[in-house]
């Protein structure tokens, strides 16, 4: 026991000694809920609308969405099938990414597993991050990736913010210009608190998309770990049991 | 009825018997095969690799039904597995966690061997096949991470083949060679896909088998590292050795019972291990014209990894990343301690062995992190460390004040 101790002390030191670096950005955290299908529904049909024209999600098919989320073909057809082709379909777009890339400077990443890649909460707060900036291509820029390609294409929900900065002069006399958060100046269909909101049940669509057996996995390792454990216990007792002659 | 369907049974195993020795292996390797009584917790690992490997090979067989090993499919067609292919997910998620459970048992099994000497005669050759087994089972998971083809996927073996590429002369026409291109591509990915699905596991399969063999024909060693063979009764059994079935089936089946309550529980509850065994990079596609900002190797390799870093020329963090695993088989005799078991060894190889496992640790954690001068500092030291461990065992081995070994094993 003592020899384990000092191994962890010891273990501790180059972590301590790293511990101080890194620049960590601010993400807003959101609680996302997958067992949620109403939020994923809503999350999957402001997908449909928004991101889909320009981002594909081609490794998930229109009828596994159908069919996770409790939806009918007819309802999957009408409410994310809205530029046609068939339920079996993968979410695919028509715009070639050869053109996209020249339109937008990059082609659209496709977001079949990007929430894996980012991270709820980094895309709930990249979706609400996007302010004026004259000196971009679209009129937008955004805080948490700075010049980024995609134009803010859920403005019409949001309306536009202005970012609020402030500067801080260094040691050196060097200013420093960050922006420490955002003022509404041209409001948009939703409040601020709805059009939260509709982020939360899109990032939540988002995560569900990343990994569309999750809930599944979750409910099949309960099960498999109960068995395992009786496993364990058994195969415990049978073990005690021949050795039971061993002196 | 019951008496006549196992008479008939035996009949069919003597008609085998008869033709094949079957009887003759399932008591040399099983019922016959005496091990010593006092193996404690750390000999399931063996028994648990084999394991692993067992589930590799079947999850891989069922992967390798869907797969598609070109740059244009790959990352796609893993994905087709996780959603559309029944019980795909599963699959994938228990051949993707093996890997990482297979280094944990192997390296909790050869830290066995570090405690209690199993790699003194007469088992030096047993403990060079294992090597030979971890070497390929190293070049398996490097192949086997480029399938994905995520940015790590094709990052991770852009860095590591590129390493080909420091030995002086020859290196750069060799990258080449194995990348069959001038970067990693399309080539490369389907050459590792054959050497991933059969080339190493036929070693792998074929070392393992070498690896039992050997095993038993020298037989186990035990904390105590006392020989049971020198101590027979009068029928020609070690006193201290029970039948390996089914004694050690049992028990072995209780470990593997406790392996897989927490081996699925990572592939359940955690199978991304907190980017650890699935690096969340590696859901990108892999793209040759960005280069990630920061490229880390799984985990398993990262204490190598580490020690290449460590070293300001590329060459020769190749040579001392290669010296890492030499050591390792040069084991055997670097040992001169007069006993085995670190049971009756001194304090001074219990604190070598200590600053050794702090060293390994660190090194591993160090390989994750990217390379600010700190880290580059630390892991210089315990490089230093690492080395130092072997290359001063034949003395301090020797200098090392033990305790007397027992006639017997002891076994409570």
């Amino acid at each position: 026991m003592r020899y384990l101790i000092v191994v962890v002390a010891l273990l501790g030191l180059p972590q301590l000694a790293l511990a101080s670096g890194g620049g960590n950005v601010h993400l807003d955290h959101v609680e996302i809920d997958l067992k949620n299908n109403e939020s994923l529904r809503h999350g999957a049909k402001l997908f449909a609308n928004y991101c889909l024209n320009c981002h594909s999600a081609s490794m998930m098919r229109y009828s596994r969405i159908g069919h996770d989320l409790d939806m009918s073909d007819e309802e999957v057809e009408l409410e994310l099938l809205t530029a046609g082709g068939k339920i079996g379909d993968t979410m695919t777009v028509v715009m070639r990414p050869k053109e996209a890339a020249r339109w937008f400077g990059t082609a659209p990443p496709d977001l079949s597993v990007l929430a894996r890649v980012r991270g709820a909460d980094w895309l709930y707060t990249y979706l609400r991050s996007f302010y004026r900036d004259d000196a971009r291509p679209w009129g937008v820029n955004n805080a948490l990736f700075k010049d980024v390609a995609m134009p803010h294409v859920l403005w019409e929900l949001q309306g536009l913010q202005e970012a609020v900065t402030e500067t801080t002069v260094d040691e050196e006399g060097h200013e420093h210009t960050h922006i420490t958060g955002f003022k509404l100046v041209e409001p948009g269909k939703l409040p601020p608190d709805e059009y939260d909101a509709a982020i939360t049940d899109l990032v939540n669509f988002l995560v569900y998309l990343g990994e569309p057996s999750k809930l599944q996995r979750l409910a099949l390792g309960k099960w498999v770990l109960i068995f395992l454990v009786v496993f364990f216990v058994l195969t415990y007792l049978l073990k005690k049991e021949y050795w039971k002659d061993i002196h | 009825m019951s008496n006549r369907f196992s008479d008939r049974m035996l009949s069919l195993r003597d008609w085998v018997d008869a033709r094949f020795p079957l009887m003759h292996l399932w008591e040399d390797h099983l019922t016959k095969y005496y091990a010593p009584k006092n193996l404690n917790f750390w000999y399931f690992f063996g028994s648990l690799a084999l394991l692993v490997l067992v589930i590799q090979v079947l999850t891989g067989i069922f992967l390798t039904m869907n797969y598609k090993p070109t740059a244009e499919t790959a990352f796609a067609s893993v994905e087709y597995i996780m959603r559309d292919v029944n019980w795909g997910w599963l699959i994938r998620y228990l051949h993707s966690t093996g890997a990482s459970f297979f280094f944990i048992v192997v390296y909790l099994h050869m830290f066995r061997g570090l405690l209690y000497g199993s790699y003194r005669g007469p088992r030096e050759l047993l403990w060079l096949v294992g090597m030979g087994i971890f070497v390929v089972l190293m070049a398996e998971a490097l192949m086997g991470y480029l399938l994905p083809w995520g940015q790590m996927s094709f990052w991770g073996a852009q860095v590591i083949i590129s390493l080909f590429g420091a030995i002086p002369y020859v290196g750069e026409e060799l990258a080449l060679w194995i990348r069959g291109d001038y970067v990693v591509a399309d080539a490369t990915l389907n050459r590792f896909f054959a050497f991933h699905v059969i080339a190493a596991p036929l070693a792998l399969i074929g070392l393992v088998a070498m690896h039992i063999v050997s095993l038993h024909s020298v037989g186990s060693n035990n904390p105590d590292g006392v020989e049971i063979k020198k101590k027979k009764g009068a029928d020609g059994i070690p006193v201290d050795g029970i039948p390996f079935h089914p004694y050690f089936s049992v028990k072995d089946t209780f470990g593997v019972a406790g392996f897989l309550v927490i081996f699925a529980a990572v592939v359940f509850y955690a199978p991304e291990m907190g980017g650890y065994f699935l690096e969340k990079d590696n859901f990108t596609p892999a793209n040759p014209l960005k280069t990630p900002e920061h490229i880390a190797p799984v985990w398993y390799f990262t204490p190598f990894y580490a020690i290449l870093r460590a070293v300001p020329d590329k060459f020769i963090g190749v040579l001392a990343m290669g010296a890492a695993i030499v050591m390792l088989f040069l084991l055997p005799w670097l040992d001169r301690s007069p006993v085995k078991s670190i049971r009756y060894k001194g304090i001074v190889f219990k604190s070598a062995l200590t600053i050794f496992i702090v060293s390994f640790l660190s090194l591993a954690y160090l390989g994750t992190v990217p390379a600010t001068p700190i880290a580059t500092w630390f892991s210089r030291l315990f490089a230093v460390l690492y080395f130092a461990f072997f290359l001063l065992m034949p003395i301090y081995s020797k200098l090392d004040k033990t305790k007397p070994v027992p006639e017997r094993v002891t076994f409570k």
